[in-house]
Order: C-alpha cells, then sequence, then structure tokens
C-alpha cells in the first residue's frame, strides 16, 4: 500500500472509532464499545509498523510521508495537512499505538461496569487521533491542532464523571494550565514563521543559520525556544505548570495510564527533541530547560514521599520523570530524552495499569494505607508492578536503569551539563528508589490493612494481559540502547541501537572533556547503589519496622508538612493569582463598567436633559409671556441696528 | 438587479408579513420566504468572481443627483461573506424564535424582516449616504424588538442602546457631509460614492488632533467603535444582550457588531490611511484591553447570557487589533473572526434561549448537573464552546491564530498582551460550562416537578447547520478564505492609495451586470 494511503488509514481508524462510539454513547456495551475502540487502535498500530518498517535498512528513505490538502493560506502562511514519519516521529507512533492499543484492551475490563462506556471509549480513541496530529504532523501548526486537541480529551477525561464536582474542576484546571502553555507556543510559532518564513518543521531546521549560535539572554532563537518550553511546561507538567497533572489522576485510571503517563504528557519532550537543532542555538535556553527539569524531577520525587494515594504516588513520579526527561533535553542529551521517554512509557503505563488492577480489585479504594499484603490477592498484577518498580528504580538490566543513566551521564559529561544537575539527578534516583519501594511496600507487601468487607481478587485476562506485555517490554524495552561502556564488556558487543537509529537527526552531545570508561562505571555504580540503598532503606521502614516512618516524620514534623502539602504551591496560586484576579474582575465589573462608565454617560445625558428643561421652560404655553419674548427680541434687534 | 433584489426582498417580505391573515401562519410562511432569500443570496457566491478586488454585482441610479447621492450597491470579498451570513442566520433565527416569541408575532417577524435589509444593506452600499440610511434604519426595528419583545429592563437598554448608537452615528453623518464639500473642491462634483471618497486626499499633520484627516477619522471611528463595540464604548452591549429576546440577541451578536467592525474595513482604515497607520496603537490598545477587560469580567457574570455579552466584547476585541494589525494575516483573521464569532455567539445566544424556555431563569449559580439531564443539549454546548474558545479544528482558531499572528507582525508587546486572552477565554468559558452542566444537579435542574426535556428536532434543526459550519469553517478555512483574498490583499498592499475599481459605464440596473463583467 501506499504511504498515502496507509497515513490515512493510520489516522482516521481512531477517528472512525470515535464517530462509532460518540454516535451510540448511549450504549451500555462495554464490551462492543471497548472491541471495536480497541481494533481501531490496532489497526493504527499495525499500519505504524508498517510504515516504521519501511525506514529500516539500507537505503530506506530517511522518511515516509503524505500531503493530503492545503489547510490555511493566507500571505506568506502556507500549511499543508501532510504528516511525516521520521526516525523521532517512529518512535513515538510505536510507543503511543503499541501502548495504546494495549491501554484501550485493558480499559474494556476497567470500564465494564461503567455507565457509559461507549462515550468513555470515543473520548479514548478521539484522543489517540488528536495525539496521531501532534506526532506526524508536519508542521507546527498540525502539532499544535494536536496538542490541543489532547488537551481537549484530556479535560473532557479527567472530568469523565462529571457529577463529582471536584473531577470536573479538576479537568478545568488541567485545561486551563494547559492553554497557558499553549499560549507561549502560539507565540513560539509566530516566532519561528516571522524568523525562518514556514512552520515545516525540515524546512525550519533547513534554514537554521549556520554558526549561529546566539550568545546572548533575548536573542530571538533563544526567545522563540523559551516561548516554545512554555507550551512544553504547561503540557509536561514542569514547574510551575506543573499543578494540573496530580489532579488530573481525578479520571479513569487507565486514562492516567495513557494519557497523563505513557503519551500526553511527553509531548514537551517530543517537540523539543523535533526541534533540538534549533534549541542546539540557543544555550540559555538550554540552561533554563535543564534547571527546570532538574528542579521539577526534584520536586516531583519529593512530594512523591509522602502521598497516601496510590495514583497521587504515580502521578508525581511522572511529572518526576518528565523532569528527567526535560534535563536530558537540556543538556543536549535529546536522543537519551526519547530513550526516557519511551522506557518510561512502558514502565509507568504498566504500573498506572497495575494501580489500575489494584483499584478495581479494592472497588475504588485509593489510599495505600488500606491496602498492603494484596500479593497474595493479586499475584499478577504483583508481579508485573514489581517489574516497572525494578525498572523505574533503574536496577540493571531493566529498561529504566539505561535511560536514566543516560541521562545522568549526560548531564554529568555534556558541554551543556554540570555537576550540579548530576548531584539533583542522582538525588532524585535515591528518592524515587525509596518512594516507589515504599509504594511496593504498603500496597503489596507486610500486613495486610484491608477493610474486611473487601474481597480483592485478580483482574480478568483482559486486564494482566496488558499488564503481562508491558512488563515484558519494561525488561528488554532499554537493550535497544546499551551504552558503549556496557556493550564493550558485555558477549556479542551490542552496539547503542537507539543512538544509531536516531543519528541523523539527532547528535550525540560534545562531551566537556575526554572521559574515561572508569568514570562513567563510577557514576553508574553511584547511582545504583544510592538506589539500592534507599530501596533498602524503604523495605525497612514499611515493612519490617511498620511503626518507624511515624516515628521519623514526628522528628521532622515541619519539613514534612511543607511536603506533604506539597509545597503549598495549589494554595499560593490561588491565594495570590486567582483569588484576586477573580476578585479585581468583579471590581471591575462594578467599579469600571457599572459606576464608571456609566455613571459618566447619565452625567452626559443628565446635562443634556438638563439644557432641554432649561430650554422648556421657556415654552409655558403663556401668551403674555411669548409677547415679552417677541418684544425683547425686537428691542435687541432693534438695538443691535440702530447701534 | 441580483444584488438589489437580495438586499430589498425581505422589506418586500415585511409587507408579506403584513398580509397574512392568520397569526397561525406567520411562522411557516416566515421561515419559507428566509430560507427563499438565503437560497437566491447563494446566487451571489455563484456569481462572484474571485479574481478581482473590483466590486461586483453594481447598480447605480442617481438618487439625489444635485448633490451626488445615489443609490449605489456593490459586493466584493470584504462584504459578500457578511452578507451571506445574514441570509445564513435568517431562517435560523426564525426556527429558533418559533415558540419563544408569542406575543405580536405579526409585528416581530415585520421587525426581523425589516432589519435584515436594513444590516444587508449597509454591507453592500456603496454609497456614504445610503449607508448611513441603512445604519440608521437597523436602529429602529431593533429597539422595538428589545423593547416590546424583551425582558424585564427592556427599556432602559434599549433606550441607552439606541441613544449610544445614534450619538456615535451623528457624528459619522457630519463626517460625511464634509467629506461631500471635500469632493466637491477637490473633484469639482459632489459626491457621496465611495468610490470618490476613497480618491480624495485630506491633510494629514501627524500628532495633532486639529487637521481634517484625524479629526473624520475619529468622527467615523467612534460611530463603528460603539457599534463594535469597543472598550470603553461597550456598556450599552450586554445590557441590550440580556434584555433583548433571543433572536434579537441572535442578530445583535451576529451581525450588527460586525457593521462597526465592517465599517473600520469599508470606511475608516482606506479612507484615512496614514491617520489609520498613525493611531493604529491606540485601537490595538483599547482592542487589547477589551480583549482582556472583557474576558475577565465575563468571568465574574452571574448571568449566562450577560456572560456571553461580555465574552462578545473580548471577541471584538480581537476583530478590531486584526484590524489594525494592518497587513494581511491580521485583516484575514479578523474578516474571518467577524463569521466565525457571528455563527458561534449566534449558536451561544440560541442555546441559552432552549433552556430559558424551560427554566426562565439564567442564573448560573441555579444550575449544575445539566449534563445528566440534557445530553444532547450538553455535547452541542460544548461544542459551541470550543469553537468560542478557539479550540484548533473548529472556526474560532482559524480566525484568532491568524489575528494573533498578525498582531505578533505588527507589535510583539500587543500579541503578547493578547495572547493572555487565549487562556483567560478558556477560563471564563469552561468555568461556566463548570458550573452549569457539571458537578451535583442544581436547584433548576433537580426540580421534580419541572423536569427538563433534552432538546427536540426543531431545535436539533436549528443548530445543526451552525454546527456543520462552525467544523467546515475550522477544517476547510480555504473555502471561504478564497473569496475574500483578493480583496483582502487589494487592502492590505494598496492601504496608502486604495482605490476600488468599479464599472466606468453605469447607467441603469438593467445592464449593469453586463458592465461589470466587461470591466473585469
Amino acid at each position: 500500500m501506499s504511504n498515502q494511503l496507509l497515513i490515512a488509514i493510520l489516522l482516521l481508524a481512531p477517528l472512525a472509532g470515535f464517530l462509532f462510539n460518540g454516535l451510540r454513547y448511549k450504549s451500555h456495551n462495554a464490551y462492543l464499545a471497548g472491541t471495536v475502540a480497541t481494533i481501531m487502535v490496532g489497526i493504527s498500530f499495525i499500519c505504524s509498523c508498517i510504515l516504521v518498517s519501511r525506514l529500516v535498512g539500507e537505503g530506506a528513505p530517511q522518511a515516509v510521508g503524505a500531503k493530503y490538502f492545503e489547510w490555511i493560506a493566507v500571505g506568506g502562511l502556507s500549511v499543508t495537512a501532510g504528516f511525516v514519519i521520521d526516525h523521532i516521529s517512529a518512535i513515538m507512533v510505536l510507543v503511543v499505538t503499541g501502548v495504546g492499543t494495549l491501554i484501550h484492551l485493558f480499559s474494556i475490563g476497567y470500564m465494564s461496569h461503567d455507565a457509559r462506556p461507549s462515550k468513555y471509549f470515543a473520548y479514548l480513541n478521539f484522543f489517540l487521533f488528536n495525539m496521531l496530529l501532534l506526532i506526524l504532523g508536519e508542521n507546527l501548526l498540525l502539532m499544535f491542532v494536536g496538542w490541543e486537541g489532547v488537551g481537549l480529551c484530556s479535560y473532557l477525561l479527567i472530568g469523565f464523571w462529571f457529577t463529582d464536582a471536584d473531577k470536573a474542576a479538576a479537568g478545568m484546571k488541567a485545561f486551563v494550565t494547559n492553554r497557558i502553555g499553549d499560549a507561549g507556543f502560539l507565540l513560539g510559532i509566530f516566532s519561528l514563521f516571522f524568523m525562518f518564513g514556514t512552520v515545516n518543521f525540515q524546512e525550519i531546521i533547513a534554514r537554521l543559520p549556520v554558526n549561529g549560535m546566539e550568545v546572548y539572554m533575548w536573542g530571538p532563537i533563544t526567545v522563540a525556544c523559551l516561548f516554545l518550553f512554555v507550551g512544553a511546561m504547561g503540557k509536561s507538567a514542569q514547574i510551575p505548570l506543573y499543578v494540573w497533572l496530580p489532579d488530573a489522576m481525578a479520571g479513569p485510571t487507565p486514562v492516567s495510564a495513557l494519557i497523563h503517563a505513557a503519551t500526553m504528557v511527553t509531548a514537551g519532550v517530543y517537540m523539543i527533541v523535533r526541534l533540538n537543532p534549533l534549541f542546539l542555538l540557543a544555550p540559555n535556553a538550554m540552561h533554563v530547560i535543564a534547571i527546570i527539569g532538574g528542579a521539577t524531577a526534584l520536586m516531583g520525587a519529593t512530594i512523591g514521599l509522602t502521598q497516601w494515594d496510590i495514583k497521587k504516588v504515580l502521578a508525581y513520579s511522572t511529572v518526576s520523570q518528565l523532569g528527567y526527561m526535560f534535563l536530558a533535553c537540556g543538556v543536549g542529551a535529546f536522543g537519551a530524552a526519547m530513550f526516557h521517554l519511551m522506557t518510561h512509557a512502558f514502565f509507568k503505563a504498566l504500573m498506572f495499569l497495575g494501580s489500575g488492577s489494584v483499584i478495581h480489585a479494592m472497588h475504588e479504594e485509593q489510599d495505600i494505607r488500606k491496602m498492603g499484603g494484596l500479593k497474595k490477592y493479586l499475584p499478577i498484577t504483583h508481579f508485573t508492578f514489581m517489574l516497572g518498580w525494578l525498572a523505574i528504580i533503574g536496577i540493571p538490566p531493566l529498561a529504566g536503569f539505561f535511560s536514566k543513566d543516560e541521562i545522568l551521564w549526560f548531564s554529568f559529561s555534556s558541554i551543556h551539563g554540570h555537576k550540579a544537575l548530576w548531584i539533583v539527578g542522582v538525588i532524585t534516583a535515591a528518592c524515587t528508589s525509596f518512594y516507589m519501594t515504599r509504594l511496593m511496600a504498603l500496597t503489596f507487601w507486610g500486613k495486610s490493612r484491608v477493610p474486611k468487607e473487601v474481597h480483592p481478587h485478580e483482574s480478568p485476562a483482559v486486564m494482566t494481559i496488558p499488564l503481562i506485555v508491558l512488563g515484558v517490554l519494561s525488561v528488554i524495552g532499554g537493550w535497544i540502547g546499551i551504552p558503549h561502556v556496557i556493550g564493550a564488556v558485555l558477549p556479542g558487543h551490542p552496539g547503542n541501537g537507539l543512538e544509531h537509529w536516531l543519528e541523523h537527526l539527532v547528535h550525540e552531545p560534545t562531551l566537556r572533556q575526554a572521559y574515561g570508561a572508569a568514570t562513567e562505571w563510577a557514576l553508574m555504580g553511584i547511582s545504583v547503589s544510592l538506589a539500592v540503598l534507599a530501596a533498602l532503606l524503604a523495605y525497612n521502614f514499611y515493612v519490617t519496622n511498620p511503626e518507624r516512618p511515624a516515628k521519623f516524620t514526628a522528628k521532622i514534623q515541619g519539613l514534612y508538612n511543607l511536603v506533604y502539602n506539597k509545597y503549598f504551591v495549589d494554595e499560593f496560586y490561588f491565594a495570590r493569582i486567582i483569588n484576586p484576579l477573580v476578585e479585581a474582575s468583579r471590581a471591575l465589573w462594578a467599579y469600571v463598567d457599572v459606576n464608571f462608565i456609566d455613571r459618566t454617560t447619565y452625567v452626559v445625558s443628565d446635562m443634556v436633559r438638563g439644557v432641554g428643561s432649561a430650554a422648556r421652560s421657556f415654552q409655558t404655553g403663556n401668551l403674555q409671556q411669548y409677547a415679552m419674548y417677541i418684544a425683547l427680541g425686537l428691542a435687541v434687534t432693534m438695538f443691535l441696528i440702530l447701534r | 438587479m441580483l444584488l438589489s433584489l437580495v438586499t430589498l426582498l425581505p422589506l418586500a417580505f415585511a409587507l408579506v408579513m403584513l398580509l397574512i391573515p392568520r397569526e397561525s401562519w406567520i411562522r411557516p410562511v416566515a421561515l419559507v420566504l428566509a430560507l427563499a432569500e438565503f437560497v437566491i443570496s447563494l446566487k451571489l457566491l455563484i456569481d462572484f468572481d474571485k479574481t478581482t478586488p473590483a466590486i461586483q454585482f453594481v447598480e447605480k441610479i442617481p438618487w439625489v443627483p444635485e448633490m451626488g447621492i445615489s443609490y449605489f450597491l456593490g459586493l466584493d470579498g470584504l462584504s459578500l461573506w457578511l452578507v451571506l451570513l445574514t441570509t445564513f442566520l435568517m431562517p435560523i433565527v426564525i426556527l429558533g424564535s418559533w415558540t419563544a416569541i408569542n406575543t405580536k408575532v405579526k409585528g416581530f417577524h415585520v421587525a426581523l424582516f425589516i432589519l435584515q435589509t436594513a444590516m444587508m444593506g449597509s454591507f453592500v452600499a456603496m454609497d456614504a449616504i445610503l449607508f448611513y440610511v441603512f445604519f440608521e434604519l437597523s436602529l429602529v426595528p431593533m429597539y422595538f424588538m428589545v423593547g416590546i419583545w424583551g425582558g424585564q429592563r427592556r427599556i432602559y437598554a434599549t433606550v441607552k442602546f439606541f441613544i449610544y448608537t445614534m450619538a456615535g452615528s451623528l457624528m459619522m453623518l457630519l463626517a460625511i457631509i464634509y467629506l461631500m464639500f471635500a469632493t466637491r473642491d477637490t473633484l469639482g462634483y459632489m459626491s457621496s460614492s465611495l468610490l470618490d471618497f476613497y480618491a480624495i486626499k485630506l491633510p494629514f499633520v501627524a500628532g495633532e488632533l486639529m487637521n481634517p484627516q484625524t479629526l473624520l477619522f475619529f468622527a467615523f471611528s467612534l460611530a463603528f467603535a460603539i457599534k463594535v463595540p469597543m472598550f470603553p464604548f461597550h456598556t450599552w452591549l450586554p445590557d441590550a444582550h440580556v434584555e433583548a429576546p433571543t433572536p434579537g440577541s441572535v442578530l445583535l451578536a451576529g451581525v450588527m457588531l460586525k457593521m462597526g467592525s465592517y465599517g473600520f474595513l469599508r470606511f475608516v482604515i482606506p479612507m484615512f490611511a496614514e491617520a489609520a497607520g498613525y493611531y493604529a496603537w491606540v485601537f490595538l490598545f483599547l482592542g487589547v484591553v477589551g480583549i482582556i477587560y472583557g474576558a475577565l469580567v465575563a468571568m465574574v457574570q452571574p448571568d449566562i447570557k450577560k456572560l456571553v455579552a461580555y465574552s462578545s466584547v473580548s471577541h471584538m476585541g480581537y476583530v478590531m487589533i486584526g484590524l489594525f494589525a494592518l497587513n494581511t494575516y491580521g485583516v484575514t483573521g479578523s474578516l474571518y473572526q467577524m463569521l466565525n464569532h457571528g455563527v458561534s455567539t449566534g449558536a451561544l445566544f440560541l442555546l441559552i434561549g432552549m433552556i430559558y424556555e424551560r427554566t426562565h431563569n439564567r442564573e448560573i449559580s441555579k444550575y449544575g448537573g445539566l449534563a445528566k439531564a440534557m445530553p444532547i443539549f450538553t455535547i452541542l454546548f460544548v461544542i459551541v464552546t470550543m469553537s468560542s474558545i478557539a479550540v484548533p479544528m473548529t472556526n474560532g482558531f482559524i480566525g484568532e491564530f491568524l489575528i494573533l499572528m498578525g498582531t505578533f507582525e505588527a507589535s510583539k508587546p500587543f500579541a503578547i498582551a493578547a495572547v493572555t486572552g487565549v487562556v483567560l477565554g478558556a477560563v471564563y468559558m469552561l468555568w461556566m460550562v463548570k458550573r452549569v452542566f457539571f458537578g451535583p444537579p442544581g436547584e433548576l435542574v433537580a426540580d421534580e416537578h419541572h423536569p427538563l426535556h433534552d432538546i427536540n428536532t426543531r431545535e436539533m434543526v436549528v443548530m445543526a447547520p451552525l454546527i456543520v459550519l462552525i467544523f467546515w469553517m475550522g477544517l476547510f478555512p480555504t473555502t471561504f478564505l478564497n473569496y475574500s483574498k483578493a480583496s483582502i490583499d487589494h487592502f492590505v498592499n494598496n492601504r496608502d492609495n486604495y482605490r476600488l475599481a468599479a464599472p466606468t459605464t453605469i447607467s441603469g440596473p438593467s445592464d449593469t451586470k453586463f458592465a461589470a463583467k466587461e470591466s473585469r
């Protein structure tokens, strides 16, 4: 089949699923709705595989694409509805449709008791359609279409159970916070368009100035990059716009897995990687990205240490892991960012689905204080969750180890990197290891704290099969990017496949100096041993000596409260920004509109009326008075003539 | 002949309305006539020549020859879609008010048709005095519509509306008279034709107020700024909207406001090029203030309809900054945004009207959980909301994107300020949606004595074309923009010395069409 047709099917299959389920939104048949939706995404996955396979091999094209119609043509702006699969979008499209299919499958089981499954699957398919637009769009504008579209679906799905006002509010918060980012993204698009005269990715990159590195903070490219990064901050939940993501957990759990862990939230990373030659010209923007990424990673991880809601822990973990990806981008390790994006999609989707399986088994209970000892009730969930846990804390040879390690290595060694960034990264890794072990321990291990009336049970096969597949991927997913120092000592000397795959689009960062293999091994050793130590500590805290955490937190009450309350950032936003804005708006309405503008017009109209009534007082209808006016008028006229 | 037919046919329909003996026949007949009018107006689209910026379908008949006033109609890419928007909205409005208007039905439809002629006349008049006549004529039916079929404070609102607009247009009349004398002095003959107005060069002194071009510029601007309405002349709008019956609101927001922005496009910017360029920042500034101010005040409104009214202030602020960006992107975006606003805000007012008919209440705090009671209504409302906050793939996005892009080219600080409207727009609309549709059922929704019925077939038929248009305009904007491209390019590229070509030999309506074709 031609690329044209395949890409059309790839895009339109989820849209067809959306229309099918959307039109019969009242149906209660979760199996029909879910099956259709899953098949549609499966079709997209197959198309992606075929298309990506065309990029493989000697003499294969660098990219395959298709153009359909001219969407906007105004002045110098010409936007074609065209799509392209190159080596970057290939990774993304496979992850999104592949993981997407698994999560759709899982949803069939998870949503089987819901009142409106058709609507759910319609939204899920529509999300996928928009995500594919975002990934495959050949220009910034199409990416923006998908960008806002996924935001819309996120809004609809977070607020899926809209009768709960809090859930509806969480949806709105997500949309509005994302919109702040989108505004920045728009400004970024304008900046690039007026600089390069195009919004097409390939054309922009081709027109970048050679040796155009901007040293100054406010150069045009730097500003454009920062605008784009504001967009990424919103979508990918970075400081200061991350606040929507933890609240987004109000949505059904598979949604959290698909949208708020594996795919949509990584869009910001993807956008930066796509434009990496542009960002490389703006080192100052890169520094900003690295610092914000590092800070977000650390902040998310510390908050994760204290949360009791299984999904909130995973949400803050996602914030933190996204921070890692931006850290990678900021230090110029775009390949590592894509690598971590991919492995994270596997293990985080796995853990969210696992938590969904737990929540399903616990009859909608999410508080890990009421769990414990679930290992024996949920053996498959437990085992797969454990694979995710080992992957995220970076135990070799699981997926997370390779990708996280590459990020840490480059944040130490790249010319854009800094030792401080590496230290932040390692501390984050230790925290990650602690809170994830804590989550494992409180949920699956130790004594059961499950209330008597709840009888946990393992989930059906539609839910466990995706878990198993993702579990396998969490183990082997990292093997495509084995670093050279490790490859050198392994039998058969496997090369870094991912690096090779991306090489003509993404360059490895230049190192600050020639580090020996020993340095790399040493750094790797430090991060892994710290992670193991943190895990052991957490095991000791939550399994061996369960009374210890309370004693410990009592000692650092102030700090604990600060972290437990998420540094009071939401409270700060409400007290200092949102509420004052609402109050100010009320004041504007009351004082400017009603009391000032209207008042002023009343004064004017009163003056007019005053003149009118003064004039009216002359017209009394009294004949004598009129006679007097005539006489007076005559007298005045006579005077003027005879003067 | 065609343009006159399209413009004046509704006036004849108004007479037909008067002659209908039975009240029950009025609505069906009106609907059929309005549909017929829409179909006839499509002929304009078919015969329209996209390649030329010249005015088409020209008709010119002397009216007061001593003063150079004529009945002079013409259509170009700037006005084409506004005319079609009017004829398109008319049947929708009639069907939409089927059950909302129960008193003096005949009078209502008479007013509606007179209003239609007045609005379309304003868009096609190529003679300033003729334009003025139509522009003022539109006030009369709207005055009665609000004053007779309106809400409780209708008299206050309608008088406020009338006086505001009237005050502005008197300034414009003076300016038109001045220009007519100016044509006599410079061209040797008195004329009120726009083409002659374009041709005269008015002295302009930068930075000084007391010179002819600056004064005339502000006189026209005031008239149109009130109509748009532009901050700080907007306070008549929320009152008028809240008191107006649904069809009045739809036409007021959908079409009448565009008479203001169209005025800037047709009169102010091309006639007073230097002043418009010099004072563009004033309008950019007020436009941006309007965007933000309108959004903020909309956010805190307790009444849904007033919220949408203030959102119009915000949206029309976009139109203004796009126009005064004075480049292709901005002007194209503005023209598109005028249509979008007609479709989206019109749809919002219709939807609000539907819910008002059911509950007779528009207070946001009394709703909640409507999504459960009226699912289809909710879907429609959310789609229109998305269009209103310019989500891509809907019409709103194209307009807003192009406007912001044009503004960015003209002035980065203003564009950065304006872009906050993208966020605030989402805030006020989604907050309202959340309070009305989501959460637990509110007072009115939970009321067991008045169970709420989801929208019926008639209401579906009313909404369907608008929904289709929202997506069509968002997905395939070139369908629409191709018709305006030549005119907008001409407008932007020749702004310093704007001229509109028209067929040279016009004697009467009979051979007009032929002459127009020939001149192309």
